[in-house]
């Protein structure tokens, strides 16, 4: 028999339907790998009583004879960023250190409610602000990849999902939460080699998810299919009137749907993405893609989204500026972290406590979200990054009247050696070129395993749909998946 | 329409006062606005304090329909234009009782525009009214409360405000005198509270004001305003006015300029002082809340809205005034939803209104100041008290009698046919027994028949009064006039 930490979310659910193996077994071989991979550094809090709670269920539902639930016997990770009742949460940030939520987020609690149980809590960038995982105030994550030239640099895992994408890379989860912002579930997926979807804007409760850039924000799974892809999200997703933003949409069976045959479908290349300097190997990986598409059926379409490259300075206007304002609650007042410094008064006790507590890429987003919101300033930058956000969204709007999907790289570049971006946060940013357009417009996207570049790091391939096809992203995925064939995986040097 | 006249007299002439009114009213809803926590007065603290009014990490809000739908009703019943499309603002400042860090509001959008209140300074003349322009009506959210008095080096913060609804209703800068704003607050709280959606307890914080000041030359340009926040009665808002009018004026004719700036009143002292000027005020980084998408309204929730409008106090007054009801005495009636309210039922028990509107403002009102209870606490009904009316109406009591009746029935709760019965109160109108009296007091009383009959003709109420009280105060007036005449010659 495989090692059982070698399956993905699907074959675990269907070997303890089938009885191959028990949950109880499942979570044990994952609970292990976890506790011998401290060197990765993915994982801020270990739950193994989560985990095997959950199995117990499955394995006592399944001796009765009942029916199983979706995930029922599959353990998970969960990224920080979600509040799990009694367990802490932290955003990876010190200013949340020894928070202990008496409450449960929709999207974890959904997955508990399908039977999956949680391996524990996912290393994270601070408050999913970075592309690296660099910015967590609990040391960043390694990535379990190894770059092929012998030189051993450790690796970024991507971010903010980095240790999503670590864990689920290193087989110590079958599938893990992420959240989306401008590419945090995307980029560390291509990074890590797994798949990554980030459904539609409001498909995914954000109640109980903490806050980075509410208007952007989404949930979805990271896992080593596009299957098991498909099962997680259908798992998370749901209406929660709780979350205002929510769509009260029925969850479609996206696993059932799935179908690899892209006949009649038009897949758009859209010209502006090709960006100068991009790596030949990008280039090729892409143009594999656009063959595998053709193969599967699709007609290729070239397309224009012309505004393109003022995304990005978008992006970094509107996300600091929700994010200054859905960070100020993080005063010392309530909860976390405070710092009082003798004598201090109210105003001390702000400037102290958020100095301490923020990490240095925070700090620096809250700074320019503050300044863009700032008297005289709000025009000229806030307005206007809503007036390109609009014509983001028109540029996508048009490109559906010549193609259903799009096709385009999920990063410009495979992972990067940790420390090599970190002191330049414009470089870092250029990272999520290819992401932000897509979450600007709200729209589902999602990342697959396209190749491997020379030195056998993962490349991904990202695919956006139209708002709420998520099957046909899924569909897309699925007929790169099966054609190719991507079964490079890190070595556990760990 | 009137014109106010009233002026400041400066040393160096007259200045006339510009008064502009934001009242927050805190909306009758039993939840906040954007969560499900409870929002009764004088709860043990934080008591009332839900994930989302903590702000909680990963908390959201959802707006509360029945706050937006009682927004909308009010604004209805001020003539308002309702936005069918508006959307909340995050108004961004630190402080220890806003615990997301920002306040939801609404500043580019309001879910209510112009809308506008006829007000009569002068409660003796209710028809000399002046039109107060509304700016806006938008909903926002409350604050939580500092505790300063509970430990002797640290404050505590209470929450249960936090998050409850608030409308803020912006008048246009139309009001020239203290008694104007006086009158403004006072109609927009009898209308809050006809339509329901705030109760209006001053004293409890329901309802409070801020009070934007300016002074010029009759006819000027507007001069620079002072804001006094936070004055929670219409006696301190006059007095405010009143106050920063005069300090103002004194300021400028002393060579001096007013400042732009926040100021607060003592209520002691009946003086405002200076809180923040202009310079150090917050950059509040106003945007739109992306937590919440934008409030759309559709013809059926309107529809309904205003259908779910009671009767408003101008349109009551003009009922009761074509019933033959003097201005006054209508004014009076309608000035608070209770008194209208039970004066609408004793009318709905058929009562003739003129006779019916003057028993309540004299005899009633007159009773229930004296006991100290508000009309909705009245131990007579409108029903017993139509009961009395009748009895009065079919001579059966005499207006001295029905005061006696009145009073038993105030005592015992009991209604007027049965105290009547019980204490044989019952008002005569039997000739023979009035003659005979009539002609015992002529017997007890030469001197004063004789001075009568010599031309001192006021002495007849003498007789009357003999009379009537010969007879325990039943006997029929008018009877007793009758005969008394008669019999005089």
């Amino acid at each position: 028999m495989t090692d059982l930490t070698d399956l993905g979310i699907a074959a675990i659910r269907d070997g303890v339907r089938a009885g191959s193996f028990s949950a109880r077994e499942v979570a044990d071989a994952f609970i292990v790998a976890v506790s011998r991979a401290k060197p990765l550094n993915a994982f801020l809090v270990e739950t193994p009583d989560h985990a095997l709670a959950a199995a117990r269920v499955a394995d006592e539902a399944r001796a009765r004879g009942e029916n199983l639930k979706p995930m029922a016997g599959v353990p998970i990770g969960m990224k920080d960023l979600f509040c799990t009742n009694g367990v802490a949460t932290t955003a990876a940030s010190h200013i949340l250190e020894g928070f202990v939520p008496p409450y449960e987020s929709t999207v974890s609690q959904n997955l508990w409610d399908a039977g999956a149980g949680m391996l524990g809590k996912l290393n994270m960038d601070q408050f999913a602000m970075g592309s690296s995982n660099e910015t967590s105030a609990f040391g960043n994550v390694v990535s379990p990849w190894r770059r092929s030239d012998g030189g051993n640099a450790p690796l970024a895992p991507g971010g903010s999902s980095g240790g999503s994408s670590a864990a689920v890379a290193a087989r110590l989860c079958p599938g893990a939460t992420g959240t989306d912002t401008g590419g945090s579930i995307r980029q560390p997926a291509a990074f890590t080699g797994i798949s990554g979807i980030k459904p539609t804007y409001g498909r995914c409760s954000r109640w109980g998810t903490i806050a980075f850039a509410s208007s952007l924000d989404q949930a979805g799974p990271m896992a080593r299919s596009v299957r098991d892809c498909a099962i997680m999200l259908e798992a998370m997703a749901g209406f929660d009137a709780k979350d205002a933003t929510s769509l009260d949409l029925p969850v479609p069976g996206w696993e059932h749907g799935l179908n690899p045959s892209l006949a009649g479908k038009r897949v758009g290349i859209p010209r502006e993405y090709r960006v100068d300097g991009m790596p030949e190997e990008i280039d090729t990986l892409w143009q594999q893609g656009i063959d595998r598409l053709t193969d599967a059926g699709a007609e290729i379409v070239e397309v224009s989204l012309p505004h393109t490259k003022y995304a990005l300075p978008a992006y970094y206007i509107i996300a600091p500026a929700e994010a200054s304002s859905n960070l100020a609650r993080y005063d010392g007042v309530r909860y976390g972290l405070r710092d009082l410094p003798d004598g201090a008064g109210l105003q001390d006790m702000y400037a102290a406590t958020r100095a301490d507590g923020f990490g240095a890429e925070v700090q620096r987003r809250i700074l320019i979200g503050t300044y863009v919101l700032s008297a005289g300033f709000y025009d000229a930058y806030y307005t206007q990054a809503q007036k390109v956000r609009a014509l983001i969204a028109r540029d996508f709007d048009r490109a559906w009247e010549r193609c259903d999907l799009l096709l385009t790289p999920t990063a410009p570049s495979a992972a990067f050696a940790l420390g090599e971006k970190s002191a330049d946060p414009l470089a870092m940013y250029l990272n999520d070129v290819f992401t932000v357009p897509s979450s600007l417009a709200g729209l589902p996207a999602m990342s697959v395993p396209g190749g491997v570049d020379k030195q056998g790091l993962p490349l991904g391939l990202q695919i956006i749909g139209r708002a709420l096809d998520e099957q046909g992203v899924l569909n897309a995925g699925l007929a790169i998946e099966e054609r190719a064939g991507f079964a490079a995986r890190p070595g556990a040097w760990w | 329409m009137t014109e106010s006249s009233y002026r400041i007299q400066g040393a160096t002439g007259e200045w006339e006062v510009v008064i502009g009114l934001e009242v927050h009213a805190q909306v009758t809803s039993n939840a906040k606005l954007f969560s499900g926590a409870a929002t009764a007065f004088g709860a043990e603290p934080n008591s009332q304090v839900s994930l989302v009014d903590a702000a909680m990490p990963g908390m959201l809000p959802v707006p509360n329909r029945e706050c937006i739908r009682q927004a909308v009703r009010t604004g209805m019943a001020i003539d308002a234009t309702i936005n069918r499309w508006s959307r909340f603002d995050r108004k961004n400042y630190f402080y220890a009782d806003l615990p997301q860090g920002y306040q939801i509001s609404q500043l580019y959008h309001p879910l209510v525009g112009e809308g506008h209140l006829d007000v009569a300074p002068d409660d003796k003349n209710p028809d000399a009214t002046k039109r107060i322009g509304v700016e806006r009506i938008h909903v926002e959210q409350d604050a939580g409360k500092l505790m300063h008095d509970q430990h002797p080096t640290r404050s505590y913060v209470d929450l249960n405000r936090s998050g409850v609804a608030l409308m803020e209703i912006v008048s246009r800068p139309d009001m020239r005198s203290p008694g104007e704003a006086g009158a403004y607050l006072t109609k927009l709280r009898a209308i809050l509270r006809y339509v329901g959606s705030c109760d209006g307890n001053m004293d409890q914080g329901s309802m409070r004001a801020d009070v934007n000041v300016s002074v010029r030359r009759p006819g000027d340009e507007l001069g620079t305003r002072t804001e006094t926040k936070n004055v929670n009665s219409v006696r301190f808002v006059m007095a405010a006015i009143e106050h920063e009018a005069k300090r103002q004026v004194e300021l400028i004719e002393g060579g001096g300029a007013v400042v732009q700036e926040t100021r607060l009143f003592n209520p002691d002292t009946g003086a405002t002082r200076s809180m923040r000027s202009k310079e150090d005020a917050h950059d509040y980084r106003y945007f739109p809340d992306p937590d919440l998408l934008p409030l759309e309204l559709d013809e059926a929730f309107l529809d309904a809205c205003r259908a779910s409008l009671p009767e408003l106090p101008d349109a009551k007054r003009a009922r009761y005034e074509a019933a033959g009801i003097a201005a006054y005495a209508a004014g009076v009636l309608t000035a608070e939803v209770e008194s209208a309210r039970w004066f609408d039922a004793l009318l709905g028990e058929g009562v003739e209104p003129v006779r019916a509107a003057n028993w309540v403002t004299s005899e009633l009102f007159g009773a229930l100041n004296r006991l100290g209870v508000g009309i909705e606490a009245s131990p007579v009904t409108p029903a017993k008290a139509a009961g009395l009316l009748a009895l009065v109406a079919d001579g059966t009591l005499s207006g001295s009698l029905a005061k006696q009746v009145f009073e038993a029935m105030l005592e015992t709760g009991d209604n007027a046919a049965a105290i009547v019965e019980a204490r044989g109160l019952k008002q005569t109108s039997d000739t023979g027994a009035i003659e005979a009296a009539i002609a015992e007091v002529l017997a007890k009383n030469p001197g004063q028949l004789e001075q009568y009959r010599g031309g001192k003709v006021a002495l007849f109420g003498f007789f009357v009064g003999q009379t009537m009280k010969a007879m325990g105060g039943k006997a029929n007036p008018g009877v007793v006039n009758e005969v008394l005449r008669k019999a005089l010659g």
